[in-house]
Order: structure tokens, then C-alpha cells, then sequence
């Protein structure tokens, strides 16, 4: 099953095209690592994948379901990890998570005490999020993404910010999810730690995607060579 | 750990519900910023006064002239509340969340449109009795037509408010394109509120008021209707 197809999928900021013609299948189960020097298109590419942009041309897939017309199925299915901490700064932690389950009814508001416990973030859950770091921040943002199970995890830099325990807590998680059968999306620098946790490789040049590789493979998925 | 497959078919709420959250989240968050209305309320209280200063001391023009100070006010200090409740959406990209998870565009909107209902109620509430103790004003007609206009007036301001405030917020130039896009959609809406306030200050002998109000009921409705349509697409975009 393909988690997400991208046809001709560019994307324009201004007069700067971020991604251009882009075609990919993404499998389902997989974990992909994206790599892409600065500029490449990553970010705007997760950005697509989660609904949160919209492609200048081209069309979108998520798991056969196109955006603009199943456009709240899809969202369902989708969780997105990046440095927009999608938090308002006159909240608890507490308060964001309940938020969440308060729009979407999947989320178990019982499990929230658990959650803040499991990324490291109990003893602050009654603080406001302008008292928050960019690492306590992005593990909010995790715990927000595990509560609510999407199937297709993308995920910005997810390493960026954080302490070594973040970074364990980031690796666990996503072997949880793997384990779990979700398809995980990772854009990351930190290529050596990506490589451990995928296994398979996206990537971009100057807004354009070379075919996807298995990890430590030479021929393209899907290759006969 | 839960396998995906065995996990509950994730389920949003009703639209009034998804309503409800996004009005108790603002006034939540309005509530934890209280120095915010502080300040719109000092900013429209001191507005308020610059007019009384402005005109001088003659109590007969400050009287006449009431009801339009008191909506000048009451508009200028929402271009404050109105924008301020979009920079919170702004800050971290909540908006955006809001949308991921997915929250429906009218909950947001509806959400949004009546928390800042509330907000400009309440300071139109505490400005009235300012403006009548500055200007020397009676409310002729009564408490209960007073808040009846204030109520659709303030309304009147709220949606199209939202709408251009979530379409100003993409810009870099904010703060000037709020009063810019909304100002002049407000126009009729601002003569309605105070040629009503005027009759509810000054009497209505010649039973003028209803159709007043009945001009900002309509106005109302038609923008109530239309933002509601067209937020969707501005946040989307």
C-alpha cells in the first residue's frame, strides 16, 4: 500500500519554486528518511504531505485519499513534528493536551497525565508554554502526535533543540511507532542517527526528489537492476 | 503499544462543540492575558476623553455628538482585540494545529468571531457609562435599548472583524492592514450603531429607532453568513 503519492508536485514561494515537478510513492510501514541540503525542500515537502501547504501544481495523495476532497479523513491520518510548536504560550502543557482531546474525541483526555510523564514533562505539565524550551516544546509536540495515533508520522528535524534524553526519547518513540505500523517520514541532518532508525532513503536536491533507495542498497526501490 | 490497527477510528466532535472549545480557549487565554484588555480598555476609556478634550468644554455638542464618540472608540480599540486575537494564532503556527487536527474552519471561525463578540461587548458595556459621565449624556430610551445596539453593533464588528483579521495576519504589515480592510466594510454598520445610540441617548420621538436596528440586524446576518463562508478559505490559502 502507498502511505502517500506525489504527482508533479511543485511548490512556489513568491518567484521561488521550493519544489519543482516532484513524483514519489511513498510506501506504507516504512520508515524514509529525507536528506536534502539547506533550501532543498524538505520542510515544504512535510509541509505538503501534512495538509499544512497546499501544492502550486501537481496533486497529492495520503493512503488513496486526495486533500481536496476527503480533506478532514486525511488530516486524521496524518502527524506532523516540526519546529512550529502549534502551542499557545498562555497554556499549560496540560491545558494544549486537553485541548486536543477536546477536538478530537480519539484522544483519551486519561492518558494525558501518562503522556507528560512519558516525554519527560510531568513536573512542568501545570507551567504556562511561554516557560518553555524549544526541546520541551518539541516534546509536547510528540506527546501530541502519540495520543492521537496517526498512521503517516512526519517529522522536521525531530532532534534539533533537544538534551540527550530528548534524543533517546525521540529514538524510542519512533521504534514504538515503527512497531506500531506507521509509516514515518523523517527529515533530519543528523543523517547518522536517521540511518539507524529508517530504511528508507528520500533524497532532495534544489526542489527535486531522486528516486527513493533502500538504506545501504545502491539500485532504487522498485528497480529491477 | 498499541498496534494502528487496533486503535479507535479517530472521531471529531459536533459543530457546536468544536464552537464551544474555541470560545472557551480564547476567553481562557484572554482570561490568563488580562493586561491585553487592560490596555484596549485604558486605550478606548483614554479615546473617549481625547474627544472630550478635543471639543471643549461645551456640554451641548459633547452631548450631541455622544453616540459617535462613544462608537469611534469602541471600533478603534477593536482593531486592538481583533488583531491581538490572531498574533496568539500566529505566534507558534496554533492556528495551523487548530487546522491539523483537524478542527472545522467554522468552529474557528464561529469560535473566534464570538469570543471577540464578548470581549467588545464587555468593553462597550463599561464605556457607556464613561461616555455618559464625560459627555453628560441620558440613556432616554433605557438600559435594555442601549444593549440591544450595543449588541448588534458590537456583532457587526465581530465577523467581518475575524474574517479581516485572520486575512491581515498573513501579511507583514498587519497592524495597518486591519483598520485599512475592515474600516471601510464597517461604514454602515458604524452610521447604523450610532444614529441608534443617538436616538437611545437623545429620544426617538419620531419612532426612527427599528429601522436603525433593523439595518444593523441585516447587516448582521449578511456578514455573519458571508465570513462564515469565506473563512475557510482565507485559512486554508
Amino acid at each position: 500500500m502507498i502511505a502517500a503519492r506525489l504527482t508533479q508536485v511543485s511548490r512556489r514561494y513568491g518567484l521561488h519554486w521550493a519544489l519543482v515537478r516532484m513524483s514519489a510513492e511513498l510506501p506504507s510501514g516504512h520508515s524514509i528518511l529525507l536528506t536534502g541540503p539547506n533550501g532543498a525542500g524538505k520542510t515544504t515537502l512535510l509541509r505538503i504531505l501534512a495538509t499544512a501547504l497546499s501544492p502550486t501544481r501537481g496533486s497529492l495523495e495520503i493512503f488513496g485519499l486526495s486533500p481536496k476532497t476527503d480533506l478532514e479523513t486525511v488530516r486524521r491520518k496524518v502527524g506532523l513534528v516540526t519546529h512550529k510548536s502549534h502551542l499557545y504560550e498562555d497554556m499549560t502543557a496540560a491545558e494544549a493536551l486537553q485541548l486536543l482531546a477536546r477536538f478530537d474525541r480519539s484522544v483519551d483526555a486519561k492518558a494525558i497525565p501518562q503522556m507528560l510523564e512519558r516525554v519527560g514533562l510531568s513536573s512542568r505539565a501545570d507551567s504556562p508554554a511561554r516557560t518553555f524550551s524549544a526541546g520541551m516544546r518539541r516534546r509536547l509536540s510528540l506527546a501530541r502526535v502519540l495520543l492521537q495515533h496517526p498512521e503517516l508520522i512526519l517529522l522536521d528535524e525531530p532532534f534539533t533543540q533537544l538534551d540527550p534524553d530528548g534524543v533517546t526519547l525521540v529514538e524510542e518513540v519512533t521504534r514504538e511507532l515503527k512497531s506500531r505500523g506507521a509509516t514515518l517520514v523523517m527529515s533530519t541532518h543528523d543523517v547518522e542517527r536517521g540511518r539507524a532508525l529508517c530504511d528508507l532513503h528520500l533524497h532532495l536536491v534544489a526542489g527535486r526528489a531522486e528516486p527513493l533507495m533502500p538504506l545501504n542498497a545502491t539500485t532504487p526501490l522498485g528497480s529491477d537492476a | 503499544m498499541t498496534p494502528l490497527a487496533a486503535t479507535a477510528e479517530p472521531r471529531g466532535v459536533s459543530l457546536p462543540v468544536a464552537v464551544f472549545n474555541v470560545i472557551r480557549k480564547d476567553l481562557l487565554i484572554e482570561w490568563r492575558g488580562r493586561a491585553r484588555i487592560n490596555a484596549t480598555l485604558f486605550f478606548a476609556v483614554m479615546t473617549l476623553l481625547l474627544f472630550s478634550f478635543a471639543v471643549g468644554p461645551d456640554t451641548t455638542i459633547l452631548a450631541r455628538n455622544a453616540s459617535g464618540y462613544l462608537w469611534l472608540a469602541i471600533m478603534l480599540a477593536s482593531v486592538l482585540s481583533l488583531g491581538e486575537s490572531f498574533r496568539i494564532e500566529n505566534e507558534n503556527g496554533a492556528l495551523e494545529g487548530l487546522r491539523l487536527i483537524p478542527v472545522d474552519p467554522r468552529a474557528i471561525f464561529l469560535g473566534k468571531a464570538i469570543a471577540n463578540f464578548l470581549v467588545l461587548f464587555g468593553l462597550g458595556v463599561l464605556l457607556i457609562p464613561v461616555a455618559i459621565a464625560l459627555y453628560g449624556a441620558k440613556l432616554d430610551a433605557g438600559v435594555g435599548w442601549a444593549l440591544l445596539v450595543l449588541l448588534l453593533g458590537c456583532g457587526a464588528i465581530s465577523a467581518p472583524g475575524t474574517l479581516y483579521a485572520a486575512i491581515a495576519n498573513q501579511a507583514r504589515a498587519r497592524d495597518v492592514l486591519l483598520p485599512l480592510l475592515l474600516f471601510p466594510i464597517l461604514v454602515p454598520a458604524l452610521v447604523g450603531a450610532v444614529k441608534a445610540t443617538q436616538l437611545v441617548l437623545q429620544g426617538d420621538p419620531m419612532g426612527q429607532l427599528s429601522a436603525w436596528i433593523t439595518l444593523l440586524v441585516a447587516f448582521n446576518v449578511i456578514y455573519w453568513f458571508l465570513c462564515l463562508v469565506l473563512f475557510g478559505r482565507v485559512v486554508e490559502e
